[in-house]
């Protein structure tokens, strides 16, 4: 989960148009008819350079995404109230981490090495998704997680799945088979707290209003300031707007944060009946920008886990190393 | 910012410097296993993914454990993704099917026809 929408906005429109000078004409065409039948790409076909290039990024962050996204919630395992949420919550953090392994498997195949992605989460070169750079205070803050931000990647990835490359669609199938578990998980836990005592209720109303905005924040900055590229949404890598994404998610959830008598921090979020969209106040994306570049409550933290579990493990690896081994790339 | 974190096992790794610069050698992740997974006695076993081990034993633990954990399996493959032989995905055209082959098929013989004519004629 958590491929978020903002790892299209760096200004690439330039390179985009460069790099395409390069592409040969007629490959380009089979490969942009390809698509267009509707058919997928798979690992061993020809594609623009900038094709690859988008879709690595694309992956290895969604990779990211996943292992980093299992920390926050790793976090809350020896504290969960009760059996049953202890084990519901194991069972998500380990489907987490199993996801980041389909996906960096996915990336794999379009030649980067799996440790090459590693080495760029560590250095800070490569990103994850924004919202795990915020810290889970309260069991209500993993209710939230686990109900809102599953939620929110749902409709992100339930898109891409639809997306041109094969093995990321094939991923993104069974990553979207495990995360309705976790939706319907996080959305039981989140009504009990909802529909509890006044403590249980006010501790959820408080760790609602301080995920709103990173919620906000999560399809990526409005489509009137992000730069779009039609190239990308031709090839089938990005397959729906940040603004259309983040209006599906308002539409589906927003009523059933209502319904439970709770309240969002936003005096002007509300459904437009004549037009069937969402309206609200636009997030504070300095706020966004300034924590995506690490000056969040949580980045330097994040890192220096996967940093400890990187340089801790590295004996077992090495001790189960077979020296006869060649590493080979995956197939599919 | 203070260097407290909210979950005690991590303050309890006494974390070290966060821009130390930590760096995985290529190949440090082993190698990639394609796996294969059988539903139920008598189907087919189907490719489901990759994991990264560094030998087969290790690679049908991960398998059971990133393919296994959670829909029905009665068994699993693994083989190294190097051996593998595969066609070239760019000569799918080989398989193109565009000539008259009903000769091998179950539909390309119309046995009632001939029967009918013979009860016919008698």
């Amino acid at each position: 989960m958590y491929g978020g929408g903002y790892i299209f906005d760096e200004p690439n429109g330039k390179q985009l148009r460069e790099e395409q000078l390069h592409d040969d004409p007629e490959k380009l065409a089979a490969f942009e008819d390809r698509i267009a039948r509707g058919e997928k790409i798979e690992p061993g076909d020809w594609m623009p350079a900038e094709y690859r290039r988008q879709l690595i990024r694309l992956i290895e962050q969604h990779a990211h995404s996943e292992i980093i996204g299992a920390l926050p919630e790793g976090t809350w395992i020896t504290r969960a109230p009760g059996f049953k949420r202890k084990l519901a919550l194991i069972a998500k953090v380990q489907d987490e981490i199993g996801h980041g392994q389909l996906l960096y498997n996915a990336a794999e195949t379009l030649g980067k090495s799996r440790e090459a992605m590693i080495n760029d989460l560590l250095s800070g070169k490569s990103k994850y998704s924004n919202v795990f750079n915020y810290p889970a205070k309260t069991w209500a803050d993993v209710t939230v997680i686990g109900f809102l931000i599953d939620a929110a990647a749902i409709v992100n990835q339930v898109a891409n799945a639809k997306g041109s490359y094969g093995p990321y669609c094939r991923a993104l199938e069974r990553i979207c088979y495990e995360e309705s578990f976790h939706l319907k998980q996080g959305h039981d836990a989140f009504i009990e707290l909802a529909t509890g005592t006044p403590e249980q209720k006010a501790m959820l109303q408080d760790a609602l209003n301080r995920w709103w905005q990173p919620i906000m924040h999560f399809f990526g900055p409005p489509d009137k300031t992000s730069q779009h590229s039609e190239k990308l949404m031709q090839w089938k890598v990005k397959m729906a707007s940040n603004d259309e994404m983040r209006n599906q998610f308002l539409d589906s959830y927003v009523p059933k944060i209502w319904e439970l008598g709770l309240t969002l921090p936003d005096p002007l979020l509300r459904k437009n009946t004549a037009t069937g969209r969402w309206e609200y106040s636009d997030p504070d994306w300095n706020e966004f920008f300034r924590v995506i570049n690490g000056g969040g409550p949580c980045n330097a933290e994040r890192l220096q886990v996967r940093k400890w579990a990187e340089e801790e493990g590295r004996w077992v690896r090495k001790a189960l190393m077979n020296p006869a081994e060649r590493r080979s790339l995956p197939v599919a | 910012m203070s260097n407290e974190s909210l979950d005690p096992r991590v303050n309890r790794l006494k974390l070290g410097d966060p821009s130390a610069v930590i760096k995985v050698e290529e190949g440090e992740n082993w190698n990639v296993y394609e796996v294969f997974h059988q539903e139920k006695r008598g189907a087919h076993h189907e490719h489901v993914g990759c994991v990264h081990a560094p030998d087969p034993q290790l690679a049908l633990v991960f398998a059971k454990e990133q393919f296994a954990r959670r829909k029905k399996c009665v068994n699993l493959w693994v083989v190294r993704s190097a051996d593998i032989l595969a066609f070239d995905v760019e000569d799918e055209d080989m398989f193109a099917n565009n000539l008259e082959k009903n000769y091998r098929d179950a539909s390309g013989f119309k046995v009632m026809e001939k029967i009918n004519k013979f009860k016919q004629s008698k």
